[in-house]
């Protein structure tokens, strides 16, 4: 029988191999599968903890004003000055901010090389319909939400970090500068729907860190599809919780 | 007893070799026992097909009792068709309706390639069970029963994994034509038990590595464990995911010692 298949070197035992340099250890875990799931199950994971800050942060923007003063504005600038002044301001917060980007890199170029690699693992796909059984849209759409989250990302950056599209910028003026975005109907929609193609995300994702990581224990098994879901639950609602709450009066700014 | 003839149009994937493009043919086969198993309803429509001068289909198949792991097909979109925890030789006829079309397609994978019509070469998982799918213990006399005990929950957990028959429905229903399950059942199968302890890690690193080079990797979408003939939960591939982790540190720790 014709074997087609070309079969290369195994390198899995700890066996000293004859000549070639040998990878360094982290770049040769990451150039395997199985090692880019953990960096996607491990970027994954720090990028929901700053999802989920980020959302409990950004609650202040109900707590409105006392004597002027914003209570969103206020945690912006505790934010930038988180441990100072044994820190330097905002080096703390750069901090935080380098570890993100490079979380989102990661995370991004790991789930484009296991799509390489998975679109390789089939190069003639089925010809006639393939009827899946439990693979739930939030499996499937991966890819797609994650797309969105990304685009998302950018807009929100070019919106409250940059001003960019931000029809009355104001720096420090955080809770006027929410108000000034959602009060854009499209705008409000937009972030909407990028939010609930998040929390899909999150469903599927933290589910999937749990067998990527091989957290898999009888003891916890049940409880690790309802904390996914309870998780994107949380932070779609309070997320979206800000347009709604512009677009219907209930958070409002003198100056919009 | 009365049997049901049921009278059916098969869509069937015709390839003449692996280079062919192969095409669907439609073939209707009038008056077929609810009591066919799918299998035996392939060989009815393959005699017709011989009696009037034409190819028989080529397909795989060996035991017929469902624990080879030799037949396969995708039947309907499914691997080893819809109903769950069965293999095709096992499916019968009566799960069907008089008037159905059932779409028949090879295993579809890049490191399962078409030999003719619905037969897939899988020696890739030969390669795979090759590098670390056995235990290295000189045999000699059969051991006395129970000289290693192993807790009761461990005996199951490798006895589940162990069921896995090789058959790759796994790989064929998996959207990225990942064997994570395959792999993991294999690892679990010896890896839990205290014989399979002394080269757990060294057996993790080799079949993981091996499976890299063929498939695909797991997106955790859990439609292996649905297609499987044998019901392996998909736990194992969690299980895969750790040792592989553990094995990579532990052999880079006794590779500097040497």
């Amino acid at each position: 029988m014709a074997q087609t298949l070309s079969r290369g070197s195994v390198s899995g035992t700890a066996v000293k191999p004859g000549g070639g340099k040998r990878k360094p250890f982290l770049v040769d875990l990451y150039s395997t599968a199985v090692g880019k799931k953990y960096v996607m199950a491990i970027t994954g994971l720090l990028l929901m903890g700053f999802v989920v800050a980020h959302m409990v942060g950004n609650l202040k923007l109900f707590q409105g004003e006392t004597d002027g003063v914003y209570a969103l504005d206020v945690y912006a600038v505790w934010l930038k000055e988180l441990l100072y002044p044994a820190a330097p301001k905002s080096a703390v917060l750069w901090v935080m901010r380098s570890g993100l980007i490079v979380a989102v890199l990661l995370h991004i170029h790991a789930a484009y090389g296991l799509t390489v690699i998975n679109r390789k693992a089939r190069s003639v796909k089925y010809q006639s319909a393939r009827d899946y059984d439990v693979a739930n849209f939030a499996s499937r759409t991966m890819r797609w939400t994650g797309v969105i989250v990304l685009l998302f990302i950018l807009w929100h950056l070019a919106d409250f970090t940059f001003g960019w599209v931000n029809p009355d910028f104001v720096y420090g003026e955080v809770h006027r500068s929410v108000v000034a975005s959602f009060d854009r109907v499209p705008v409000a929609i937009f972030y909407i729907v990028a939010n609930i193609a998040l929390g899909i995300h999150l469903f599927h994702g933290l589910w999937s860190m749990f067998q990527s990581m091989g957290w898999n224990n009888p003891r916890f098994n049940s409880w690790r599809r309802p904390l996914a879901t309870a998780i994107a639950t949380v932070v779609v609602v309070g997320n979206v919780s800000f347009p709604i709450a512009v677009l219907a009066g209930i958070v409002t700014h003198p100056a919009v | 007893m009365t049997t049901t003839l049921k009278d059916l149009t098969l869509k069937i994937w015709r390839q003449k070799g692996p280079n062919d493009a192969g095409r669907f043919e439609t073939y209707d086969i009038p008056e077929i026992s609810d009591e066919a198993s799918f299998l035996e309803m392939l060989d009815i429509l393959n005699e017709r097909l011989i009696e009037s001068g034409l190819e028989a289909i080529v397909f795989d198949h060996d035991c017929r009792e469902g624990i080879c792991g030799t037949c396969s097909l995708m039947i309907d979109g499914h691997a080893h068709g819809p109903q769950r925890g069965t293999a095709t030789c096992q499916l019968h006829m009566r799960q069907f309706t008089s008037g159905d079309t059932i779409v028949i397609e090879p295993f579809r994978a890049t490191s399962f390639p078409i030999i003719k019509d619905l037969m897939v070469d899988r020696a890739a998982f030969d390669r795979i069970v090759e590098v670390g799918g056995f235990i290295s213990a000189a045999t000699g006399g059969a051991p006395d029963g129970n000289l290693i005990p192993v807790p009761k929950p461990v005996a199951d957990a490798s006895m589940d994994a162990a069921a896995c028959i090789g058959c790759g429905a796994c790989v064929a229903a998996c959207p990225n034509g990942a064997a994570s399950l395959f792999t993991g059942a294999k690892l679990a199968h010896l890896n839990l038990l205290p014989q399979g302890q002394a080269e757990r890690f060294k057996r993790a690193e080799a079949m993981v590595d091996t499976m890299d080079e063929y498939f695909g990797s797991c997106t955790n979408h859990g439609e292996c464990e649905a297609a499987c003939p044998k019901s392996i939960s998909i736990d194992v591939i969690a299980l895969m995911n750790a040792d592989y982790r553990k094995a990579k540190f532990k052999n880079r720790k006794a590779l500097s010692r040497t």
